[in-house]
């Protein structure tokens, strides 16, 4: 009675050889004494290469895994091999700040593992089922790792603060599942297409279902209006699990975003599109504006994530419009991974800078930089540049494919909110360049081997990379879904 | 709905809650008596002839005490929780078959309450309801003794009840079913004898659960744990009585008192007949069912009669040694005990559960 | 009337009685209570609904398991007693006038849309029985139920993270060197 097809186990191999390792090195982690945690580092590091190189060999594959609950396509290698290589970034800035802020335990690195397991998970998932569990797989151990740092405060307070407003967003999206489950009574991805296509009795219910995913996914993303956690978390929790829920986070939503909407609710497109642009306007102004006020470096960049939020989504904007999809897909993913790499390097120069007690993270401590480090604040530069949107770095290739997808899909009024909140954003990146290079000042850096690699290796990846960007964009365009 | 069933229904209800009473009365007894045979000792022995009279006399003497509320209390749960003991207790016997059905007043009969689908289940959930009354009872007695020996009693429970819980499991893999008829149908078609044969046969039909060796060890761990979880000697925390005076009904008097003294003792019933149905074939024996005797060739039964006999002599065996435990054992530390259930008995529990399963793929075959 | 209509209305009653209790209550644990007997009544419905696993599970896990550590939180941090005023000035009116709406509007889909409701098909005799619902587990939603297991070993590791004294247990191991 019960079918079991074992290939259902090689195509999900990457997930299942991460889960395995996570739990083998949770054991092992008990026989590592406290002063060696670098071994575990180690071995994450293995684990995550590991299953990067068998995502690798995934390529190419084209099938349903375990019933219709997992696509394995070009999307979910794209999105495996970008998360994978994002988390050994976040290891490799990891290491040294957790052992000179006293924080080094080997549960950082498993919690760390399972909670891209999820990504990995919410980046294939073809079922609402699968998208909620995987969301939650992803969440919770950023839940723990965001108050990683307790007994301090803030960290408790960022943990704390996380989860309820978590817990509430997953309240959301499993309402918005149930309402699309009851219109169409489906809750696979590509059933629900049919159903939506077909005809659904009460479409309320199906419009509804999707905004509250949209509500739920959108928390996760930081989008406005459900961005209010984001400034306290990423203040409160220790400096490298925000810059890895800063990439992670928003790469696993985006994913399953573009998976859900695109795969599930083409046929509702034209009511839903009002609705996302609405949310990517207000994503992109309280982004922008309340930025320009932050004197903490920590929630300038949290805000400052906040809007780029506001810019992928608002390539989703068109995403129902003919033709439209791929552009969607491909530009969502490039802005995706210009904002990892110019967010990794700025979140290591930031690590550099942070002293224990929070110190070191005023705007103001990084004044004398440019004299002291002319390196650090080059990268620092460039970084500010690409998140500006300015040539010749890799984030004004990204806008610009994004807002060529805005005006094809006809929403000019958008495009001019983007390009005026850009200005605004301006501002305050050039802000941090001044005052890096015009006041004086004795800022102190804690240079690291690992950390100062993963600084030169982004900013010189956010310049070089702008050379390739078209043919990187026509790369992206073939990450397609499984069904189109 | 068919007047003759309600009637049949409330009948059978009536008597299993007679019999569990009485049984309770008798229980105490057995125990006295028990308890002063292994230590040397005569027992009561003056009410009645051999003292048989000696759980009314106690009846009687609870009746007449003063009842007593403490001021401080909250009347109303102070009220509600020695019922909120008894009930689980007398209800979780709903379920627990006690023969096949019979013919009585020219109407098929079934001996037992209900048999339903989800009876595993409903025992768990009544058995997880059960810690309310002493958590309560603790609660409103305003007392810090009582308030400690609800909370470790109860805390005690629910760390027990998963052990319990997965030791049901190897007799519903075996049987394929959470029904406990089907559960002692499937130890019990057949005769005594060849439930010792089982063992070689694989202990597929006919055979206790408790001669298989996943059987044998689920039922250690069930015994084990049912012991904590009706907080009998040597688990009984909540009457550490030179720590907690009497824990969680120190200050219960009269009536109220004897709710809980009865809730207990009729658990005891309780887990020995489920205990019994679940490892120890239940009502089955020779002649329930038609069968014949080895080498004799002499066809017996169907004798559906005798089920609640085998059963009593099955629940009065594990009562006896209940008590042979409480004679011999001394208390457990209560650190040790918490330690013993979490960290030895849990994963016990689940290593048999895997094992179950390679038991059951070996000799009953794949049939998933 | 039938039996089935008869134990349901006295049911909704007790049901719905016992949800204004759990909300009007001073005493927390009162509340729980209250919402025990909610949880409980609700059980019976789904039995009345033909689902016998989901109402042990009902009762298992929600009425037992989690009311449980419920109480004891409440009784062990003795937070029995509320404060008199808490700051609930504006929702309150809010809850009640959202809570009108969906009386109102259950009550427009019961008499006035009655054919929708009456669209709902009796589920079958065996619907959702144990092996049913086993065999779905570990066909249909296999994955689901995995990472629901590994979900739940996170959230004990997040849980132990963040509770486990680090530095106590490296005082007592030194200790135990010395």
């Amino acid at each position: 009675m019960i079918e079991f097809n074992p290939l259902d186990l090689l195509n999900t191999l990457p997930i299942l050889v991460l889960v395995s390792w996570a739990c083998a090195l949770l054991m092992v982690n008990v026989f590592v004494p406290r002063q060696g945690k670098g071994l575990m580092v180690l071995l994450t590091a293995l684990g995550l290469a590991v299953t990067l190189i068998l995502s690798i060999f995934q390529a190419g594959t084209q099938t349903e895994a375990f019933k219709g609950m997992l696509a394995i396509d070009d999307f979910t290698v794209y999105m495996n091999v970008f998360i994978l290589a994002s988390s050994l970034v976040a290891l490799a800035i990891s290491h040294d700040y957790m052992q000179r802020m006293g924080l080094a335990r080997g549960e950082y690195y498993v919690l760390m593992l399972f909670s891209v397991a999820g990504m990995m998970l919410m980046a294939s998932a073809a079922d609402l089922i699968v998208v909620f569990l995987a969301l939650e797989l992803l969440s919770i151990p950023l839940y723990v790792l965001s108050a990683f740092a307790r007994p301090q405060v803030e960290s408790e307070e960022a943990g704390l603060k996380y989860f309820l407003l978590g817990a509430f967003a997953s309240g959301f999206l499993v309402y918005g599942i149930a309402l699309v489950y009851g219109a169409t009574g489906q809750t696979n991805l590509i059933q629900i297409f049919a159903a939506a296509e077909a005809g659904v009795e009460t479409p309320a219910f199906l419009l509804v279902g999707a905004g509250l995913i949209l509500v739920g996914l959108g928390f996760k993303v930081a989008a406005a209006p459900f961005h209010m956690w984001t400034p306290d978390v990423y203040q409160g929790a220790p400096t490298t699990v925000t810059a890895f829920m800063a990439v992670g986070a928003k790469a696993g939503g985006f994913a399953a975003l573009l998976r859900v909407f695109i795969a599930a609710f083409p046929a509702i497109s034209v009511d839903l599109a009002p609705v996302l642009a609405a949310v990517a306007a207000a994503t992109l102004v309280i982004g922008n504006v309340v930025a320009v006020a932050q004197s903490n470096i920590k929630r300038l960049f949290a805000y400052s994530s906040i809007s780029h939020a506001g810019f992928i989504l608002m390539a989703f904007v068109a995403f129902g419009q003919d033709g439209l999809f791929e552009d969607t897909i491909a530009s969502v993913l490039f802005y995706l991974v210009t904002f990892a790499i110019a967010s990794f390097g700025s979140w290591a120069i930031v690590i550099m800078l942070e002293r224990k007690e929070g110190r070191g993270l005023d705007l103001q401590d990084y004044a004398g930089l440019g004299r002291k480090y002319p390196a650090l604040a080059l990268a620092m530069a460039v970084f500010m540049f690409s998140f500006t949107g300015v040539p010749p770095t890799l984030g004004f290739a990204a806008k610009l494919f994004v807002f060529r997808v805005v005006i094809e899909g006809g929403y000019y009024w958008l495009a001019i909110v983007g390009v005026v909140t850009s200005v605004v954003s301006a501002y305050y990146y050039l802000r941090l360049i001044i005052i890096m290079y015009m006041q004086d000042g004795d800022p102190q850096v804690r240079g690291e081997t690992w950390l100062n690699l993963a600084t030169a290796a982004t900013a010189v990846a956010t310049v070089l990379l702008f050379f390739f960007s078209t043919p990187l964009f026509e790369w992206a365009a073939e990450a397609g879904f499984l069904w189109f | 709905m068919d007047i003759a069933v309600l009637i049949e229904w409330i009948a059978k209800s009536a008597i299993l809650i007679f019999i569990l009473l009485t049984g309770f009365a008798y229980t105490t007894y057995y125990e006295r008596r028990l308890l002063a045979l292994i230590q040397n000792r005569v027992g009561p022995n003056r009410a009645g002839p051999f003292g048989l009279l000696q759980p009314v006399a106690d009846g009687v003497k609870l009746i007449f005490k003063e009842e007593l509320t403490p001021a401080g209390a909250y009347k109303a749960i102070f009220l509600l929780s020695p019922i909120l003991t008894m009930v689980p207790a007398l209800v979780i016997m709903a379920v627990v078959p006690w023969g096949e059905s019979i013919n009585l007043f020219g109407r098929e009969i079934f001996l037992g309450l209900t048999d339903i689908n989800v009876g595993v289940l409903y025992l768990l959930s009544i058995a997880s309801i059960s810690v309310y009354g002493i958590v309560l009872a603790g609660w409103s007695s305003n007392n810090k003794y009582a308030m400690l020996g609800g909370i470790r009693s109860s805390a005690q429970m629910i760390s027990y009840e998963l052990a319990l819980g997965l030791a049901f499991v190897p007799s519903i893999m075996m049987a394929g079913s959470l029904s406990l008829l089907d559960i002692v149908r499937q130890q019990g078609d057949g005769f005594y004898l060849w439930s010792l044969l089982g063992i070689i046969e694989g202990g597929q039909t006919g055979g206790w659960f408790i001669f298989t060796i996943p059987g044998l060890f689920g039922a250690a761990i069930f015994y084990i744990a049912m012991l904590a979880e009706v907080n009998r000697a040597p688990f009984d925390m909540p009457e550490a009585e030179q720590e907690l005076t009497a824990g969680y009904h120190t200050e219960y008097s009269g009536m109220k008192f004897a709710l809980f003294f009865m809730g207990e003792y009729i658990k005891m019933i309780a887990v020995s007949a489920i205990f019994s149905t679940l490892f120890l074939g239940g009502f089955s024996g020779p002649g329930v069912y038609e069968s014949t005797i080895p080498f004799m060739g002499i066809t017996i039964g169907p004798w559906p009669i005798l089920g609640p006999i085998y059963l009593g002599l099955k629940i009065v065996a594990s009562l006896g040694l209940m008590i042979w435990i409480r004679a011999t054992f001394p208390r457990l530390r209560y650190d040790r005990l918490m330690g013993f259930g979490w960290k030895v008995l849990l994963p016990l529990a689940l290593a048999n559960v895997f094992l179950t399963a390679i038991w059951v793929i070996i000799f009953q075959g794949f049939t998933g | 009337m039938s039996t089935d209509v008869i134990l349901f209305l006295g049911l909704a009653a007790v049901a719905i009685g016992a949800a204004l209790g759990m909300l009007f209550s001073r005493n927390a644990v009162y509340s729980a209570l209250f919402l025990i007997l909610n949880f409980a009544t609700v059980a019976v419905f789904y039995l009345l609904l033909g689902a016998p696993f989901i109402a042990m599970a009902q009762v298992t896990v929600y009425a037992g398991a989690i009311m449980v550590l419920f109480l004891f939180v409440i009784m062990l941090l003795g937070a029995e007693e509320l404060r008199k005023r808490g700051k609930l000035g504006w929702q309150q009116p809010l809850a009640l006038l959202l809570g009108f709406v969906l009386v109102a509007e259950t009550a427009y889909l019961v008499f006035v849309r009655g054919d929708l409701v009456s669209q709902i098909v009796p589920a079958a005799a065996d619907y959702g029985t144990p092996k049913d619902i086993g065999i779905l587990l570990f066909d249909n939603y296999m994955l689901p139920f995995q990472v629901v297991a590994v979900l739940l070993l996170v959230a004990m590791i997040g849980a132990i993270v963040l509770t486990k004294d680090d530095r106590k247990i490296e005082r007592k191991t030194s200790e135990e060197k010395a």
